[in-house]
């Protein structure tokens, strides 16, 4: 069983409420909490202020790896066993051309989808207090802490518009 | 007196409402759904035992016959390719757009997508007659050490259809798992553990929407071109040869726009009844089937035009096979099928100019169906007319399907039919993320963001 990470977990039902809660904990200079949310939301993303994701170089890398694959198979297997067809040239550019499109549209989307496995499980959830209100209508905060910061963290999300607000230990 | 209009793109629901609507979907199944279900089982069934006596016999048992061997196998093969068009156009296009209204219908039309392609991927099988081998239209050696031709368009469309089934199925997946765990957190006991394990420990936060949400725009990205290319690659099957009727440049374009219009209309005769078994009237509403009535009225006058150029260009080519081909194809023994594509798809989506007709379901089902039995017998004629009147007038035949062409065009709908009906009452066929996107949280303060 995963063990629990000590923190603050913090209810907010009004956007403008958990916004507010995020500025205060990065004002203290804080990073290290954690914001559920249902759906995507930009004023959320604008409050917690992360980088944009970089997503995008694993489906650059799979797109050029695909284009590449369709270029190397078509040609290698073309001269491979040389075959007059048509009396077209034996290796071309046109016709293959649709296997380098399909291979980098294929290996583009794949090394994407590996690419959200591989980045989301560089920050672990494992351990973080969690409440399943949260993939429904509710916003949640979780910060790392113990003691007297617990309290005082408390006392933060509450003043901003907390619905509620519990220890997880 | 100024009055404030509600946008119909907005939902009225709240983000509560939302969930439980939708993951209400998923309980125990009611009769109408039963019923459904069971008549999709037994034409899989007749698809079965029809598959069944093929492999016993041969494909002689089918209608083929000198010099018509693209028959009806074929036809079905496009007719399910082009149906899965319109699911990756709504999910894929219409989200870079930012398009609001396909929010509530792009779950059911995505899984649309990925039943047709896989439905669409049975025929060349089925089709090659020695199913055993199929593997042979894989970049893989014959027993001469021998590559497949990479310049025949056959191995173009292998490639396509392969790509396109996984993308659109990635594309489904990932755009499943933020909903599937809304769905374990609202469950209990044995459901709420199977929802666990896909849901793939997504619990919404910060760093997963960030990569989610970058990552599903790209795979937006490179899932639009992939409509568009497909079914060109489709159409090049029959283009790039030089049988009258299918060497035609216009046959790209011609063939998209055909497909996103087949799949509008299948989208239709789906939808329709599925929101009444599931409930959803209040999230899949008449706005929605208004917005899809213009793409299918847009898309059905681009067909009306490539109509009129086909044969238009088969005139002014001056070339007498062409111009005996379409000929024939209005005036010859295949008047009643090449009739019954330009009304069913040309002249029924006419209709959809009237705002009562686009806003009324019963009209638009009736529509539908003209548009699948029309898109059908579009690829049909298109492919046993032209090689049943090709180059030498002597061979000229007809094709004539039999009891098991039938058996297995049937067999593909309930084959269809079945996967989709499962995949609605198992994930949630409306998703539940895009939805709550779009209805803002409440706030403390007055005043927007």
């Amino acid at each position: 069983m995963a063990r629990t990470v000590p923190g603050v977990l913090a209810a907010f039902e009004h956007i403008d409420a958990a916004c507010d809660a995020i500025q205060a904990l990065r004002a203290q200079g804080r990073t290290d909490f954690t914001v559920y949310a249902a759906a995507h939301n930009h004023e959320l993303e604008e409050a917690v202020g992360l980088p944009v994701s970089p997503v995008r170089l694993y489906t650059l890398f799979g797109g050029l790896t695909g284009v590449c694959a369709g270029v190397g198979m078509t040609y290698w297997m073309s001269l491979d066993w040389p075959l007059l067809v048509g009396g077209k040239p034996i290796a071309t550019i046109p016709p293959y051309v649709v296997f380098m499109f399909e291979l980098m549209v294929l290996l583009g989307s794949l090394s994407t989808v590996v690419g959200i496995v591989l980045l989301s499980l560089a920050k672990p959830t494992t351990g973080l207090a969690y409440d399943p209100r949260f993939s429904d209508d509710q916003i949640g905060i979780f910060v790392p802490c113990a003691g007297a910061e617990a309290a005082s963290l408390e006392r933060m999300f509450k003043d901003a518009g907390s619905v509620g607000v519990r220890h997880a230990a | 007196m100024a009055t404030i209009v509600r946008d119909p793109s907005v939902p009225t629901q709240t983000h509560h409402e939302v969930t439980r609507d939708v993951v209400n979907t998923l309980g125990t199944a009611g009769r109408g759904y039963l019923l459904l279900l069971a008549g999709a089982v037994g034409l899989f069934l007749v698809g079965i035992g029809t598959f069944i006596m093929l492999l016993k016999d041969g494909l002689g048992l089918a209608g083929y016959n000198p010099p018509v061997f693209w028959s009806v196998f074929i036809t079905t093969f496009v007719f399910w390719v082009g149906i899965g068009h319109a699911g990756t156009l709504i999910s894929a296009i219409l989200f870079l757009f930012r398009s609001p209204w396909r929010t509530a219908v792009y779950r059911a039309t995505e899984a649309m997508t990925v039943f047709a392609v896989m439905t669409a991927g049975l025929f060349p099988i089925i089709h090659i007659g020695r199913q055993w081998f199929f593997y042979w239209l894989m970049p893989y050696p014959n027993q001469r050490w021998l590559w497949p031709n990479f310049k025949s368009p056959l191995v173009w469309d292998v490639f396509a259809i392969s790509t396109y089934l996984t993308v659109s199925t990635t594309f489904l997946c990932v755009g499943l798992v933020p909903d599937v765990a809304a769905a374990r957190d609202i469950m209990s006991g044995w459901r709420q553990k199977v929802y666990n394990i896909f849901s793939l420990g997504w619990k919404g936060t910060d760093n997963q929407w960030r990569h989610y949400s970058r990552a599903y725009l790209y795979l937006a990205a490179l899932a639009t071109p992939l409509v568009l290319s497909v079914h060109s690659v489709v159409s090049w099957d029959f283009a790039m040869s030089i049988i009258p009727g299918w060497h035609g440049t216009i046959f790209a374009p011609y063939f998209v726009a055909g497909a996103i219009y087949s799949g509008v209309g299948m989208v239709f005769t789906l939808l329709i009844p599925l929101r009444r078994v599931l409930k959803l009237e209040h999230m899949i509403t008449d706005y929605h089937f208004d917005n899809l009535a213009k793409l299918t009225l847009f898309t059905g006058s681009i067909l009306f035009y490539a109509y009129l150029m086909e044969y238009f260009v088969g005139w002014y080519s001056g070339n007498t096979f062409e111009q005996t081909t379409f000929w024939r194809r209005a005036f010859g023994p295949m008047w009643w099928g090449g009739w019954t594509m330009i009304i069913c798809n040309a002249f029924v989506s006419q209709l959809l100019w009237f705002r009562k007709i686009r806003t009324n379901l019963t009209s638009l089902f009736i529509i539908s169906i003209f548009i699948n039995i029309g898109m059908w017998f579009e690829r049909y004629v298109i492919i046993t007319s032209s090689l049943g009147n090709d180059f030498l007038p002597f061979a000229w035949s007809q094709m004539n399907p039999t009891w098991a062409d039938w058996g297995i065009l049937a067999g593909s709908f309930g084959w269809f039919g079945m996967w989709f009906l499962l995949f609605a009452r198992t994930f949630p066929v409306v998703a539940i993320q895009e939805i709550k996107e779009q209805i803002p949280y409440p706030r403390l303060r007055k005043g927007g963001h």
